[in-house]
């Protein structure tokens, strides 16, 4: 059985009431939004006190998802680190493939709970869109999934996937063709449709109260993995490691664990070809204080304050934003963000393919090398928890491409 | 007395309803915009909204979206954008500029430094779309300080807590989004028109100006009559995107905003009418 959901609702503590993390978050969107932000945070508040559904939330969680994911002690990882051991929280067991189903199961049921039959959601590696497909599907939603047309090139297999869920793909080509100006575009459809449509947002990001909600529908993995530690391990990790592009695989681990002081928190960013340039994603480690997409957080920009076109290997971390928790995090000195190139993560990615039999998505694989790093600087006494987000299936065609391979 | 204000005052004495057209900044191109903005004045424009280009215009359609990607292409960004409101300023020292944009540019150069600058070249109030009241406190501040408005927007779902934290901070006037959706997407249903300004009016002290959606004279003749001020947008910058020459967007903007003054004014009865009824 999975953990119960009733403990989904946050402490209260944070976000603030208008959404606030410190000076983080908030809600900088189009007054045409606002009202519509102000209902779902209702419902959502609501249908979380409500018994009955979180009764159906658990049961889903368990019986659809497969909840709960196991923890896995990579064991050749973690000698060829030398050093700590090296735990897999494994969200690639759940099904779809990736974490991303956890907040899509929640919110999809919120839909319902709503009365709103119509769907949206932007995707960035299709992670998110195929699990917004595949529950919409369970639950006779209509769906529409907005996608960079960069991403669809890059992730042919998740579109198609979508499509035979019954979803409509909408390709968009402004800017830079990625995560952001898909998420541009799902704001657009929601301003219009309102009424009878529910935006599920991918991540921890967007305006209040997306980034506390998404974050509590995902906190399930850390309330699993905190709990597996002390019953598998009888004990808690040194550090935990996650891959951060929005943010809400890492926060979805971190969460629960934020009062553990003991434990060390690490967020993956992609340094893409270098932090030095501008072709990576890092915006915690490289980027400045600012607001996009609905929120006040860490971005990439230039000196206009124009947000910048972002490099990362991996489609789900090629975003120039973050959660605003995790700008929280980072500015408390509670989290550290480092970040990870992609040759860095090839190599990691091809290091727990071959030495664990496990094929990580490429942006988890962006946590495993670091978990690798930092297990190589502890002792054997030490535990790195890293979760891994999600499987590598659909990276298969761009590890070819890199490697020259065509099908 | 800030030129909004002055502008309004005014306007209501002469029973006109005020035009106020939108311009993207920097489009069709970087030396079009001050003849353009002069333009409109010519052709019976009373306020002009000039928008500062963003790469991620979240509650913008496809034309406004195009217009600042074109415009940012030629490097029209704040410092541009306000170069441009001094250079009219220099001919025209009269009708009020209000400019549009997002935070997030703003935030980079500095609230209070870019406000004060705005100030300098002869702006009279901002508009931030995505800087509703709850967000808007420290902006609000800066504007007050040089006398600047900020024009918020109202729309068709927004609740009365929200009505009237927003009549709190309000000024110059209020930006009543016609339409749910995103600029330029839909046209406007002039029907439900009338009483939904009567209900800002309720709340708020302020001249109701009405966007999003309109494109053609009867339009903006029919939002004439339950409105103070009308804006048209998408509509204009749409045609601008056509023009390759500088004498061409001018052409334009006359060709197109005339007609619209036109079909405005022959509301005269009608705008008699209204003022009696809200006597």
């Amino acid at each position: 059985m999975a953990e119960p959901a009733r403990q989904i609702a946050s402490d209260g503590s944070y976000p603030d009431a208008g959404g606030h993390f410190g000076v983080f978050g908030g809600k900088f969107v189009s007054e045409t939004l606002m009202p519509a932000l102000e209902e779902l945070e209702a419902a959502w508040r609501k249908h979380l006190a409500d018994p009955g559904f979180v009764a159906r939330l658990d049961s889903d969680l368990a019986h659809f998802v497969g909840r709960p994911s196991p923890l896995y002690f990579a064991e050749n990882l973690s000698d060829r680190a030398g050093g700590a051991r090296i735990v897999l929280k494994r969200e690639d067991l759940n099904h779809t493939g990736a974490h991303k189903i956890n907040n899509t199961v929640g919110q999809a049921l919120l839909a319902r709970a709503m009365g709103k039959q119509r769907v949206i959601a932007e995707t960035g590696a299709g992670q998110h869109g195929v699990a917004t497909a595949t529950v919409a599907a369970r639950l006779g939603q209509e769906c529409v999934v907005y996608m960079g047309s960069e991403d669809i090139r890059r992730q042919a297999v998740n579109v198609y996937r979508m499509k035979l869920l019954g979803a409509e793909v909408i390709s968009v080509d402004a800017g830079s063709r990625t995560l952001k100006d898909a998420l541009n575009e799902a704001m657009r459809d929601w301003v219009t449709n309102v009424d009878d449509t529910f935006y599920v947002l991918g991540t921890v990001a967007g305006p209040h109260p997306y980034p506390a909600m998404v974050r509590d529908f995902n906190a399930v993995v850390g309330r699993e993995a905190r709990g597996q530690m002390l019953e598998e391990y009888g004990r808690l990790p040194s550090a935990l490691v996650a891959c951060v592009g929005g943010g809400s695989n890492a926060m979805g681990l971190f969460h629960p664990f934020v009062e553990d002081r003991k434990v060390g928190m690490y967020g993956v960013e992609a340094a893409g070809r270098g932090l030095g340039g501008h072709e990576h994603a890092a915006s915690l480690c490289a980027g400045r204080i600012g607001v996009l997409h609905g929120s006040r957080t860490y971005l990439l920009d230039d000196d206009a304050g124009q947000i910048r076109d972002t490099h990362s290997i991996s489609a789900g971390l090629d975003y120039p934003g973050v959660g605003p928790e995790h700008a929280w995090l980072k500015d408390s000195g509670r989290a550290q963000y480092v970040g990870i190139t992609d040759e860095e993560a090839m190599a990691a990615f091809h290091e727990l393919t071959r030495r664990e039999g496990i094929m990580p998505a490429l942006e988890s694989a962006h946590a495993v090398a670091y978990g690798m790093k930092l297990a190589s600087e502890l002792g054997a006494d030490d535990i790195v928890l890293v979760n891994l987000s999600g499987r590598g299936d659909k990276d298969i065609n761009t590890v070819a491409e890199l490697e020259g391979i065509e099908f | 007395m800030n030129r909004i204000d002055a502008r309004f005052h005014q306007l209501k004495q002469k029973g006109r309803p005020a035009l106020v057209p939108y311009i993207t900044a920097g489009y069709p191109s970087p030396d079009a915009t001050v003849a353009v903005l002069h333009a409109a004045v010519e052709a019976g424009a009373d306020l002009l909204e000039l928008g500062m280009p963003f790469s991620d215009v979240m509650a913008d359609g496809p034309v406004i979206q195009e217009a600042c990607a074109r415009a940012l292409e030629q490097g029209t960004h704040l410092d541009e954008v306000l170069a441009m409101v001094a250079e009219f300023r220099r001919k025209d020292a009269h009708t009020p500029v209000i400019l549009m944009g997002y935070t997030n540019p703003i935030e980079r150069r500095g609230v209070a430094r870019f406000v004060e600058e705005a100030a300098a070249a002869g702006v009279d109030g901002m508009l931030i779309v995505d800087c509703p009241a709850d967000e808007a406190a420290d902006l609000c501040a800066a504007l007050a300080d040089k006398d600047l408005h900020q024009i918020f927007l109202v729309a068709p779902t927004t609740t009365e807590s929200r009505l009237e934290r927003t009549a709190e901070l309000a000024g110059g006037f209020v930006y009543y989004v016609s339409i749910k959706g995103v600029t330029g997407a839909a046209t406007l249903d002039t029907d439900s028109l009338a009483p939904a300004v009567e209900r800002i009016r309720a709340r708020m002290d302020l001249p109701v100006a009405v966007g999003f959606g309109i494109r053609t004279p009867e339009q903006a003749a029919a939002t004439a009559r339950a409105a103070d001020a009308v804006v048209i947008g998408s509509a204009l910058v749409q045609r601008l995107g056509r023009c390759e020459r500088v004498d061409e967007a001018v052409r334009t903007v006359h060709e197109f905003l005339a007609p619209i003054r036109q079909a405005m004014d022959n509301n005269a009865p009608s705008h008699d009418q209204k003022q009696t009824l809200s006597a």
